[in-house]
């Protein structure tokens, strides 16, 4: 789908449902929902074929992706009301079974990018030309085994992976800068040699031109330097367009009822404005 | 035990869509793996956290993976990854630690395995502990899902050939109570008491699979009658080979007058050296279990 309007529409009713969800079930963690909705969004619905993979390492997004994945029509409204719930296929954090395509269970940071770089590996060597997408937040580059992926997905030349990074710039107890400051991650990630591009991560034109191959450099090209994984870093704020917005406070509380009310108007105005 | 497990893992990769992983390790050792397995042998370099992520995702992708490493770096480093990116999925991955308990000896403690089996099993993984080379292809061959293959050294007694493989394997017959040896212990054991007369040893038997799924009915019998039961394993008792049996034990009713345990103590004296020093300190040499045998393991009337 590459009809913008009405991506922007779908991602608005993705965007009421997670906070109707995230109300309803009484949930932290919503602040790193928002943050990556549209992201998903334009993955699910206009770059992602039904063959491709995708691993949400920031598993404390875990809403987003049920989200997405109810906005494509992977999961029923019915499951999706009994989110974070006693009896549900949906929990916190990602169980990695019962639910169509999600293959890992996620929610210890770190993970994700070697897990899409074990299936990106056994693309190529099945000659299957399904592409890997890995979200991972930037809080979670603090931990060292994303840095031994990186490594990893470079050297072994992993140009079908590409690996989003949410970058709110708030962790759970602080601000990146005050916690554990990586300074210049981008710079950083640069460093190791992979395709690094950063992106308004609540504007979907520029995440899709980021993540759409007309966009990359040289993608089918068989030289050492073309073949490498791509890294999209998303300028995004935490509790997007709610009264926690870019706040730390918003990776753990859940809304009060006028807080809803208040996130779903910001929602219809911009709706509206739209 | 690693070149044998080298030539098996060859063998068996003629066979089986597979993958091998290492962590750097492995020279000396794993070259002809890797000239033989080709684009599906990786060395991962020293990240094991990622090593095993990445074989949790090509697992995903319907291979079986082997994930090699010395002991400690293959289950202890990356434990969140095999518990979360290969268990909770229950994938196809297989852990091989080389140097199961004092193996590396001189190498030090940071080398040595002394509470994998426990760590492993509480994941849910299949143990296994192979007390002799012929093992490996067996237990190649029974591998389904999340597995740790401990290798060791095998240590059976010049010129002798072992039972056939089994989980339960009776090394020699004795009179004198019951031992339960784990993986190369049982060669160890074998050796210490094959010249004594039968009256003078125990039945000696050695245990290659966990967690155990059944104790043979003649072991029953015997502990039954008031037999003394020993229990020897290269591996800390928490969690272990006489933990579990004893559980087991008691869970099928069985009345064990007497067990005796000789484990992996650590570092009691603060020194350091070789395999065959450690396993001297913990009672677990030829001597100790001897010992142990003659001074403590009297029949019960």
């Amino acid at each position: 789908m590459k009809d913008f309007p009405a991506l922007k529409h779908k991602f608005f009713a993705a965007r009421r449902r997670l906070l109707k969800m995230y109300y309803e079930s009484n949930s932290g963690h919503l602040g790193g929902s928002l943050s990556c909705l549209e992201a998903l969004i334009v993955l699910f619905h206009a770059v992602m074929t039904p063959r491709d993979r995708f691993i949400l390492s920031k598993g404390h997004a875990a809403g987003a992706l049920y989200v997405a994945l109810w906005s494509v029509g992977l999961i029923s409204d019915e499951k999706l009301s009994a989110f974070s719930l006693d009896n549900t296929t949906l929990p916190g954090h990602p169980s990695g079974s019962g639910i169509p395509g999600m293959l890992f269970p996620t929610g210890s940071l770190g993970h994700g990018i070697s897990l899409a770089s074990g299936l990106a590996l056994a693309a190529k060597y099945k000659s299957s030309d399904y592409n890997v997408f890995c979200l991972c937040s930037d809080g979670e580059w603090q931990e060292g085994s994303c840095w031994e992926a990186l490594i990893f997905a470079i050297h072994n030349r992993l140009d079908n992976l590409t690996v989003l990074i949410d970058q709110n710039g708030l962790q759970a107890f602080g601000t990146i800068d005050e916690v554990a400051s990586m300074s210049d991650l981008e710079l950083k990630i640069a460093a190791f040699g992979p395709s690094v591009v950063s992106v308004d991560g609540h504007n979907l034109e520029a995440i899709n031109a980021a993540l759409t191959p007309a966009g990359q450099e040289s993608r089918n090209d068989n030289t050492k330097i073309a073949r490498k994984p791509r890294f999209i870093l998303l300028r995004t704020r935490k509790g997007k367009g709610t009264h926690f917005e870019n706040d730390v406070s918003s990776h753990y509380l859940p809304l009060t009822k006028e807080q809803y009310i208040a996130a779903c108007e910001v929602l219809i105005e911009q709706e509206e404005a739209l | 035990m690693r070149k044998v497990f080298a030539q098996e893992i060859i063998a068996y990769a003629r066979r089986e869509n597979c993958f091998f992983l290492t962590g750097d390790l492995g020279f000396m050792a794993l070259e002809e793996v890797r000239d033989a397995l080709g684009e599906r042998f990786l060395n991962c370099g020293v990240a094991e956290q990622n090593m095993v992520g990445v074989a949790a995702g090509i697992a995903r992708e319907g291979f079986r993976v082997f994930v090699y490493s010395i002991a400690p770096f293959c289950y202890a480093r990356p434990f969140e990854q095999i518990r979360n990116d290969v268990c909770f999925s229950r994938l196809p991955v297989c852990l091989v630690g080389n140097g199961g308990g004092y193996a590396y000896g001189h190498m030090g403690p940071t080398h040595h395995a002394l509470e994998d089996c426990a760590a492993m099993l509480a994941l849910g993984l299949d143990v296994f502990a192979p007390a002799f080379d012929s093992d490996m292809a067996p237990l190649l061959a029974k591998l389904d899902g999340p597995a740790y293959l401990r290798l060791g050294y095998d240590v059976r007694p010049a010129g002798e050939t072992p039972p056939p493989y089994a989980p339960w394997r009776r090394l020699l017959r004795g009179d004198k109570g019951i031992l339960v040896a784990l993986g190369p212990l049982g060669g160890l054991a074998w050796g210490a008491f094959k010249d004594y007369p039968a009256d003078e040893r125990p039945d000696v038997w050695a245990v290659t699979e966990m967690p155990l799924q059944s104790v043979p009915e003649t072991i029953v019998a015997r502990l039954n009658s008031g037999q003394p039961l020993a229990v020897v394993e290269e591996h800390v008792v928490q969690g272990g080979l006489g933990m579990q049996l004893t559980y087991l034990l008691a869970a099928l009713g069985v009345n064990v007058k007497k067990m005796l345990h000789r484990a992996a103590l650590g570092y009691p004296s603060g020194r350091y050296g070789s395999q065959a020093f450690h396993r001297r300190e913990c009672g677990l040499d030829v001597i100790g279990i001897q010992n142990m045998v003659t001074n403590e393991m009297e029949i019960q009337s």
